[in-house]
């Protein structure tokens, strides 16, 4: 699992790269009430808004970390969007991206190096 | 956090884990570990505790007191009983708000409770406008502590049996461990509850008596401004200010006949021409409840228009959010009289896209107040 500066994960499996928030993420959003997520077929680029999450404080995106093809997204958070705070890095995987060159991964933080980031 | 004050609770709330946010130049809790959901369900079906000593406690006295502050407020307050407490605002000159306050009647004195972020404005507005007759008493060393829920009565009880007597509005003053310690029963969550108000040497051991019963929990600010939403009560700076007045506010409730048109103390209060004729001839717009098609929020500042695309906004959201008792968004806002029927339909522009709302009564979830 790697990690970016924007507390989100992504695992490579083959080339598709699953994408969540942190657990440090869900804890700073509070209790999440609403997730739109984004339809599936759709390119996006680097730094793309791709999800809107809202807490009951405050409405965030979720940027595409990575170049890619949206292949899958988890319905799930739309009926319950409270996953995310129960399971931010298992279930409440956000969606899948299909991408050309799974080696761009290598350029995020371990989880040791994210650690050391969230201090 | 540099330059922001603590109340005398301030430790406490940490010692609990709270999240601490700057609030009106205080770092406040905006919540505990449990969370803002958890902490307004609590609150809703056993009692929560707040710590409002941020706010502003003032005591007036002098003679004829009632009739001095009803010159600022369009409040019948000659005809408040002692031991009796009633919402009030002070208006201006152009009839909008400068703030929302409680007016509490303590027999030689009155006794006034206001938003924090107004507190010096208030302190200000009182010194200039009541005669010199009037003793103005800013209260520095007393904390105020919320005790909001079903269970709140059976809680506060067990320290001050005295509240079983009491019902909604009433004011008192109790005895617990040898002070005096004032109770009123109310609060700003649409529960039954009780404020309590009581010198700073005693609000750590109070506070903490009643945390260690099993009904109690903590409850931020966070879940303060969920339950009073769902409650379809103001916040003032958000849903009223100084450009609206009571009226379009749908604050008539709180002006008693006698202050209005043909009453006996017609008037005397700032803004009583536009506030006396909006109550005749009703206002341009009005405070309204709004329910967001949907799951996403439509929170402070989203336009509302009355058709899906094009033309200009007709009004804006002034609160809103998820209402964790309901489980959908809520929203409160202004519209024009035109569309302010239940069931009226408006669009909400969120991120570009116009969403439907629908225009719903207020309260958007029946109180619970002991009357």
């Amino acid at each position: 699992m790697k990690f970016t500066e924007e507390h989100e994960w992504l695992r490579a499996d083959g080339d598709v790269v699953t994408v969540g928030i942190t657990e440090h993420a869900a804890e700073q959003l509070g209790d999440v009430v609403f997730v739109e997520l984004p339809e599936i077929e759709t390119m996006v680029a680097r730094g793309d808004e791709v999800c809107v999450i809202e807490s009951v404080k405050a409405a965030s995106d979720i940027l595409a970390p990575i170049e890619g093809e949206i292949v899958e997204i988890n319905e799930t958070l739309v009926d319950n969007p409270g996953l995310v705070n129960e399971d931010p890095l298992g279930d409440a995987w956000f969606f899948k991206l299909k991408v050309d060159d799974p080696s761009v991964l290598d350029e995020f933080m371990s989880e040791d190096e994210y650690k050391d980031f969230i201090g | 956090m540099a330059g922001l004050q603590h109340t005398v609770l301030f430790d406490l709330h940490q010692s609990l884990g709270a999240k601490m946010v700057p609030f009106a130049g205080y770092e406040m809790p905006v919540q505990y570990p449990a969370g803002v959901l958890k902490e307004h369900q609590h609150t809703r079906a056993a009692a929560g505790l707040f710590d409002v000593s941020h706010m502003g406690q003032i005591l007036l006295r002098g003679p004829d007191v009632a009739a001095a502050l009803e010159a600022l407020v369009p409040v019948d307050l000659q005809g408040l009983p002692e031991g009796r407490q009633r919402y009030a605002m002070f208006t201006d000159e152009s009839g909008g708000v400068l703030d929302d306050l409680m007016v509490a009647n303590r027999g030689d004195h009155l006794f006034l409770v206001v938003n924090a972020a107004r507190k010096a404005a208030d302190l200000a507005h009182l010194r200039e406008s009541l005669p010199e007759s009037i003793q103005i008493e800013p209260l520095a060393d007393r904390a105020l502590i919320a005790l909001q829920g079903p269970q709140a009565e059976l809680a506060l009880a067990r320290l001050l049996p005295g509240v079983l007597e009491m019902r909604f509005m009433d004011v008192a003053t109790l005895d617990w461990e040898g002070g005096a310690v004032w109770v009123s029963r109310s609060g700003y969550t649409g529960e039954d509850g009780f404020e309590v108000s009581l010198p700073e040497a005693a609000a750590v051991g109070f506070a903490r008596a009643l945390l260690a019963m099993e009904e109690v929990a903590p409850v931020g600010l966070g879940a303060r401004d969920s339950l009073r939403l769902e409650a379809g009560l103001c916040l003032y700076g958000h849903d009223i200010d100084t450009t609206t007045s009571p009226v379009e506010a749908g604050l008539t409730w709180a002006i008693q006949k006698v202050r209005r048109k043909g009453g006996a103390r017609e008037g005397g209060f700032p803004g009583a021409e536009r506030i006396l004729r909006e109550l005749s001839d009703g206002a341009a717009r009005q405070r309204v409840g709004l329910i967001p098609e949907g799951r996403a929020p439509m929170r402070e500042g989203v336009e509302l228009f009355d058709q899906e695309k094009g033309g200009d906004p007709v009004g804006r959201i002034t609160s809103g959010g998820f209402a964790p008792s309901l489980e959908h968004p809520v929203a409160m806002g202004y519209l024009p009289k035109a569309l302010c029927a239940t069931g009226s339909r408006v669009y909400g522009e969120l991120r570009g896209r116009r969403l439907p709302v629908t225009v719903a009564a207020l309260p958007f979830r029946p109180a619970n107040y002991r009357k």
